[in-house]
């Protein structure tokens, strides 16, 4: 009648871990919020990424813009010229290839008139070479217009330089964000799904008639979330490396790093979902509430779109959501090979949100 | 045979008989003055009763007279106001854990964890007991083998009333807890049930049930409790409670016939159960 071993609250755990697990597997909502909408979206941006061709050019601060050459760039409808860039932003972007070239035009008094200095950046090269062809056609053009029948002194003269950045695709963009929606959803639905279903049907009060301990049924729960959430980035993140040239750029270091930041994630949108469980009244009554937390941080936190996009007024809040942070960390470990402890002021805001949202989420929470 | 002898004899016998007799009587579950008030309402009022050790004990009355509530505490499900409880020898408020491992409890309309089948549904069980239980074993035991891969939710009603009391024999309880396990049952899927109570009854479990049917209970519960508004009104066998009735000079308006509408269901419908 008497169990001669002590009670094992890691098996109980285990337990409710490989239960809560194997129900996960068999719940179609939980792997189409995962895995199907994130690989769908980055399917979708993917293709979108590669339409009509624009070159971007930035202009130099102090390059001369009343030129005769400036005024014909202006003109072809290929060249996008950005006038409105600090040096150092333009500097950056080109080395990611956000912008295709920049370029100086100097004026001189004697011929040649002109010195037009291009920087092309490997990150782009293909759009530097449409740079490059429309240029020397139009010097070719100027210098036939100038002097038709004498030899040069040409009117301008071309200098050319490549700076060596990396390509930032559309899918490096793309994939952390979208990475950080399957946490956000899985973490937030799926966890305030659970626990107000088993609140519901009397699944918990069944248990509490066993001698489980509460903290083995949040934390078994929370262990098979994680690991179904751990799995779904990794295949995200697998698909996108070899489906579509997702940078991983310290290759598997880079993978672990963002497993950490992902285990990070979901931790703490499951504070969010912990919350919602105890807030909302019945099953209708979850979407409405979880979609007030995910869709915001969905639109606002650079999943899509750099933030960069949105009105001033807007960016300080898109700046501050927990979603954002993650986002961020992701892309600067997965593309730019930081480590994490290169984003420790992401890290550090995430902490911040991780124990308020448990905080609130300890008053809300209800068991019965 | 001499007098002596037979003194002897009638002497030792009833010697024997009084200490089956104790033994019978031994109370697994004692209650003391339990009182349950919910804010202003007080859902118990004072109740008191033993349940002995080897009996199916029922507690019968109206919705809301307080049995759930009851039940729940004496579970160590919920808190109580006042009052004492003593499960197989624990008091519910200094060893609440141990006395968990010596109850099984089926709640009144109790889910299962969704997604799994059966089999796991054990397995997980097993694990929040802290015990190795074969599932088949346990199927078995409720002739549900055949149902091992089947969902909880894909059984028919009977089927779930005995999948949930399979699950309240997983950690083998000293006693176990329906509440209203009969409820919404078809009459053959009700008398199996009744025979999966019996056999646990007769294996040496005592048994605490609640139910609606008093023809369940006259043929389950070898004594029952009536509660009504939050108090117990009587306790004794349903059979002494049928006596005490009829010597108050009670009669029956309609004329007692030798058999009843539901005997005629049984004759027609026949007593084999079904998995509908």
């Amino acid at each position: 009648m008497n169990q001669p071993k002590p009670y094992s609250n890691f098996k109980a755990t285990l337990a409710i871990a490989k239960a809560s697990f194997r129900s996960i597997l068999r719940s179609p909502s939980a792997v189409v919020f995962t895995l199907l909408f994130p690989l769908i979206f980055i399917l979708v941006f993917g293709f979108i990424g590669g339409n009509a061709i624009s070159v971007d050019v930035g202009v130099a601060k102090n390059s001369d813009t009343d030129n005769p050459i400036f005024a014909s760039l202006k003109k072809t409808s290929v060249v996008n010229l950005i006038q409105d860039q600090s040096t150092a932003d333009m500097n950056t972007n080109l080395l990611k290839g956000h912008i295709d070239a920049i370029l100086d035009i100097e004026k001189h008094q004697t011929a040649p008139y002109y010195t037009v200095n291009v920087q092309y950046t490997k990150a782009s090269l293909e759009k530097g070479n449409i740079l490059q062809s429309l240029l020397r056609t139009m010097f070719y053009k100027m210098d036939i217009a100038a002097k038709p029948s004498d030899a040069p002194p040409p009117v301008a003269e071309l200098k050319e330089t490549t700076v060596s950045g990396r390509e930032y695709k559309t899918i490096d963009f793309i994939l952390p964000g979208q990475l950080g929606f399957s946490l956000l959803s899985t973490g937030v639905f799926g966890t305030a799904f659970v626990f107000l279903s088993l609140r519901q049907t009397l699944v918990i009060k069944r248990f509490f008639a066993t001698p489980v301990k509460k903290y083995s049924i949040v934390v078994g729960e929370a262990m098979a979330r994680i690991t179904f959430a751990l799995i779904g980035a990794t295949f995200i993140i697998l698909i996108g490396h070899f489906a579509f040239g997702f940078t991983l750029i310290n290759g598997f270091v880079t993978y672990l790093n963002m497993l950490v930041l992902s285990f990070i994630g979901v931790v703490i949108f499951m504070g969010f979902g912990f919350t919602v469980s105890g807030i909302a009244k019945n099953e209708s009554s979850v979407p409405p509430i979880a979609n007030l937390i995910t869709l915001p941080q969905f639109l606002l936190s650079g999943t899509f779109f750099s933030i960069s996009v949105f009105p001033t007024w807007l960016q300080p809040i898109c700046k501050i959501l927990p979603l954002t942070f993650l986002n961020d960390a992701m892309r600067r470990v997965a593309f730019e090979g930081a480590n994490l402890t290169d984003v420790t002021h992401q890290l550090f805001y995430l902490l911040l949100w991780g124990i308020g949202i448990y905080a609130i989420a300890v008053k809300m929470f209800k068991w019965e | 045979m001499n007098a002596s002898q037979f003194r002897g004899g009638l002497l030792g016998y009833i010697t024997i008989l009084s200490h089956f007799y104790s033994m019978a009587k031994q109370p697994i579950i004692t209650v003391n003055n339990l009182v349950k008030n919910y804010g202003d309402f007080n859902a118990v009022k004072d109740i008191s009763f033993e349940v002995y050790e080897g009996e199916i004990f029922g507690l019968l009355g109206p919705n809301g007279a307080g049995k759930t509530t009851t039940l729940e505490i004496i579970e160590t499900l919920r808190d109580k106001t006042s009052g004492e409880i003593i499960v197989d020898g624990f008091n519910v408020d200094k060893d609440p854990d141990a006395i968990k491992k010596r109850i099984g409890v089926q709640l009144q309309a109790a889910g299962y964890y969704p997604n799994l089948n059966l089999t796991e549904l054990i397995q997980l069980f097993s694990g929040l007991y802290g015990i190795e239980k074969s599932p088949m074993e346990m199927l078995e035991k409720v002739a549900l083998t055949d149902k091992a891969k089947a969902k909880y939710k894909e059984l028919s009603g009977g089927q779930k009333q005995r999948f949930s009391i399979a699950t309240t024999l997983i950690n083998d309880p000293r006693i176990i807890f329906l509440d209203e396990p009969t409820t919404g049952l078809d009459p053959q899927a009700r008398r199996n049930l009744w025979d999966l109570i019996k056999e646990i009854r007769d294996s040496g479990t005592t048994v605490v049930i609640t139910t609606h049917y008093m023809d369940e209970a006259e043929i389950l519960c070898d004594r029952v409790a009536f509660v009504d508004g939050g108090r117990i009104i009587d306790i004794n066998t349903p059979d002494n409670f049928i006596d005490q009735l009829v010597a108050s000079g009670f009669e029956r308006k309609k004329e007692v016939k030798l058999a009843n509408l539901e005997d005629v269901f049984i004759n027609l419908t026949g007593k084999e159960w079904r998995e509908g």
